[in-house]
């Protein structure tokens, strides 16, 4: 981990517990997890003691303590996604991938997650990778898509 | 740019900005809006760009405009042509040097990028005629194809900030609360809360310190208006936000915006730069002695967080938790300071009462529900997208006058309303006009604005089991009737659904369902029901064939259905082997196919692309599967193309 790098992403923000969350999320949209060591610097730099820090990551979905693969797949499981048949899309991802969302798999490739809605209703259902969206998606569809990353 | 010190000076630069720009000069409006970006719109800006040049123009003849959200999600990428307002639909890359050399230069219209309207096969080539636009009140969302967000000077040219200038020059703070209530304007956040008497509990507080914030949390799956405000019009939330600053006497204000919504994010931040360079937001603006700060906060990802003592909570660094209110916002509120907290919407209605005084919202409208409403149409309808009405429009005409109906010939079956706070109204209550009461009245909740169209393939106990779950994840936990509730709500349903139903399975969610509304701490746990007593109360015919014929009419609830090859159908393509992901389906060339059950996860993988001149896969429920075919009746003989 690049100590300097999560200094530079504290010292953005004003040193008050106030600014816990938008360290975290800056921390973890960077580096796309929150090591250890990254959250102690946060508790002592922020002066925020480690368990209150434990339960906000527990606590808001953005957060994640193990490393994520290397594509970040995200199945939109809205309630119009949902009723133009995510269910059926997600179980053919978790198929896929061989993972359950909220996890990583071991060759670290795919994490696999749920977002309720992105808003792109009129092409559900989306699955959205690396920030790509992929619309209109059925099982049949979710092997050609994902043989795509690599 | 320098500072804008006075009204004088904005009017003068005003008039400045409209002088240098020639309202007959043609404009090429892409939508670069989260939807049509997801369905390629960048490429589509790029294109044109690039065929500008190759056609040997430049921006003396030719502008183009990168806007936010016009609404018609369902036919992007967009692009509407100015001064003629020509509106081109599901534009691609390769029609971009047709646009140029056609239209630009040449004048000529390309029929076929145009809507076509189904019910006489004619193209409409204005914007404003399309039906989908034609039958709705766009005071909101109206401008948003015609200014590009990262633009103040856009803003300005249709008339922006010019709210903030009566307000600060023409009104006092009193004043502005007062019209503010004249305009009876309530609440877009879901609760539908007068937003002036709100305003006037805020102003009352005595303290030096106060906050007024703006929820963009907008957490309500299937509900994106918000975000296609902020996107597409940031300055109308900010010109309306430092209004309400004024008005209840707060010096600072937040942004609170969810986290799935990165685009929001930027485009609101780089407002709120602008906006401070040309002294809108900052020390003593335009001259007043009125100084107002803006701060973005951006949203870890918790629904919950959409309540808003959970979203102050939050905002200050905290886990999103609601506290039980009173004290409420308004008197103890941010960092403990008397705070006004409006969603996105309910903001960006502000400027409109200052500009065109209250009438222009309270004469919209039903009795006690008044000015437009943006609603985001999706599901199983034919125009999926948002759509700007006024209160009181029946439902019908919002889902199919504008929505164009259920697609693909299937027969309505219920629009749920008010995201998983609310219920699901069915077709006997279509005629109900759409305000905060009717609503309320056949079980739903008018909600932030989510309506969601469903067919005949949507099952009502999924429905309620998909909010039930989605709940149960986002309970913070904190009180018991919430927490309990809804995870025992869903265990029962999901029993339901996977065929193991008891008698008294009903009465005994009703009975937990009620319980649980009367008893949690906010609104979260006190509208969770919603959906569940919704769904029983017009849908019990269908809780009831789960329960004891193992039925599920819209072969959704993957427990209570089968697929199965029609023998007499089956032309032994291996279309639906080759596709099977479980490698379920046995069968080679002449070879009758056999779904074996044992194997099959129920994806409707098969059903999907049987190819329909053979329509061999039939879904089953509520029947025992047909005993596969013998083997040695399997082979097709003669029957080769």
């Amino acid at each position: 981990m690049d100590k300097g790098k999560i200094e530079k992403i504290i010292e953005k923000y004003p040193r008050d517990p106030s600014s816990l969350i938008q360290v975290l999320i800056h921390i973890q949209s960077e580096i796309r997890w929150l090591p250890k060591e990254a959250l102690n610097m946060v508790s002592q730099k922020l002066d925020v003691p480690m368990n209150r820090i434990q339960h906000i990551i527990t606590f808001y979905k953005a957060f994640s303590v193990v490393p994520k693969g290397r594509h970040e797949v995200h199945v939109c499981t809205g309630t119009a996604c949902h009723v133009r048949g995510a269910t059926r899309v997600l179980d053919a991802v978790e198929e896929r991938t061989g993972i359950e969302p909220g996890e990583t798999d071991q060759d670290l490739k795919f994490s696999l997650d749920t977002v309720s809605c992105v808003g792109c209703c009129a092409l559900g259902p989306v699955v959205v990778i690396d920030g790509e969206y992929h619309g209109n998606m059925a099982p049949a569809k979710t092997e050609d898509v994902l043989k795509n990353y690599e | 740019m320098p500072r804008i010190n006075s009204p004088a000076e904005l009017e003068e630069f005003r008039k400045d900005i409209i002088s240098k720009r020639d309202p007959n000069k043609p404009c090429i409006a892409v939508c670069t809006g989260t939807g049509c970006l997801a369905l390629g719109a960048g490429k589509v800006v790029a294109a044109l760009k690039e065929e500008i040049e190759k056609q040997g123009l430049n921006t003396e003849v030719v502008d183009t405009r990168e806007t936010g959200c016009p609404g018609f999600c369902e036919r992007g990428p967009i692009v509407v042509i100015y001064p003629e307002e020509i509106c081109y639909l599901q534009v691609q890359p390769d029609d971009a040097a047709e646009i140029i050399s056609q239209t630009i230069v040449s004048k000529k219209v390309i029929e076929r990028l145009l809507y076509v309207d189904p019910s006489n096969d004619e193209t409409i080539a204005r914007e404003s005629e399309i039906p989908f636009y034609k039958n709705q009140m766009r005071h909101l969302i109206g401008n948003n194809i015609k200014i590009d967000p990262k633009s103040i000077e856009d803003y300005l040219a249709v008339g922006g900030y010019s709210a903030l200038v009566k307000a600060l020059i023409e009104e006092t703070p009193e004043q502005v609360v007062q019209l503010v209530k004249d305009s009876n304007l309530r609440g877009r956040g879901g609760a539908g809360f007068p937003a002036g008497i709100k305003w006037g509990f805020a102003a009352a507080g005595k303290e030096k310190k106060k906050y007024v914030v703006v929820n963009a949390d907008e957490g309500d799956p299937g509900a994106f208006m918000d975000r296609a405000l902020l996107e597409g019009n940031p300055f109308g939330v900010l010109e309306g936000l430092t209004i309400g600053g004024y008005a209840i006497g707060a010096s600072e204000g937040y942004l609170y915006v969810r986290q799935e919504y990165p685009l929001a994010v930027e485009n609101v931040t780089l407002a709120i730069k602008q906006a401070e360079e040309y002294g809108l937001i900052g020390k003593n603006i335009l001259g007043s002695g009125f100084d107002f700060k803006v701060t973005v906060h951006r949203g870890a990802g918790a629904f919950v967080c959409g309540e808003e003592t959970a979203l102050l909570a939050s905002l200050e660094g905290k886990p999103g938790e609601p506290k039980a209110r009173p004290p409420f916002p308004a008197v103890k509120g941010l960092f403990g300071k008397p705070t006004n907290i409006n969603n996105v919407e309910t903001w960006s209605n502000i400027p409109l009462i200052l500009k065109n005084g209250p009438e222009y919202i309270s004469s919209i409208g039903t009795e006690n529900s008044k000015g437009t409403k943006i609603f985001s149409l999706v599901g199983k309808v034919t125009n999926t997208g948002l759509v700007e009405v006024p209160m009181g429009i029946s439902l019908r005409d919002i889902i199919f006058k504008i929505g164009g109906g259920v697609p693909g010939g299937k027969k309505f079956k219920a629009v749920q309303t008010g995201g998983p706070s609310g219920g699901c109204i069915p077709e006997e209550h279509l005629d109900i006009k759409v305000d905060f009461d009717e609503l309320a009245k056949v079980g739903a909740i008018m909600g932030s604005g989510g309506m969601i169209v469903m067919d005949e393939d949507t099952c009502m106990i999924d429905v309620s089991k998909y909010f039930l779950n989605f709940l149960s994840g986002e309970s913070c936990g904190k009180c018991s009737p919430c927490r309990e509730g809804i995870t025992h709500m869903l265990s029962i349903i999901t029993r339901i659904s996977e065929g193991k139903g008891r008698e008294g399975d009903i009465e005994f969610l009703e009975e937990i369902a009620i319980s649980t509304k009367n008893a949690s701490l906010c609104a979260l746990g006190g509208s969770a029901p919603n959906p569940v007593l919704s769904t029983i109360r017009y849908f019990r015919d269908e809780y009831e064939a789960h329960i004891r014929d193992k039925r599920c009419s819209a072969f959704v609830c993957k427990d209570l259905i089968a697929y199965h090859i029609d023998p007499e159908k089956c032309k032994a393509c291996m279309i639906c082997s080759r596709k099977c992901p479980a490698d379920a389906i046995d069968g080679a060339k002449k070879q009758i196919h056999v779904i074996v059950q044992e194997k099959c996860t129920k994806c409707g993988t098969c059903y999907e692309v049987c190819p329909s001149g053979f329509g061999a896969v039939t879904r089953l429920s509520g029947e025992p599967v047909p005993a596969p075919i013998p083997e040695e009746e399997r082979t097709i003989v003669g029957k080769s193309k």
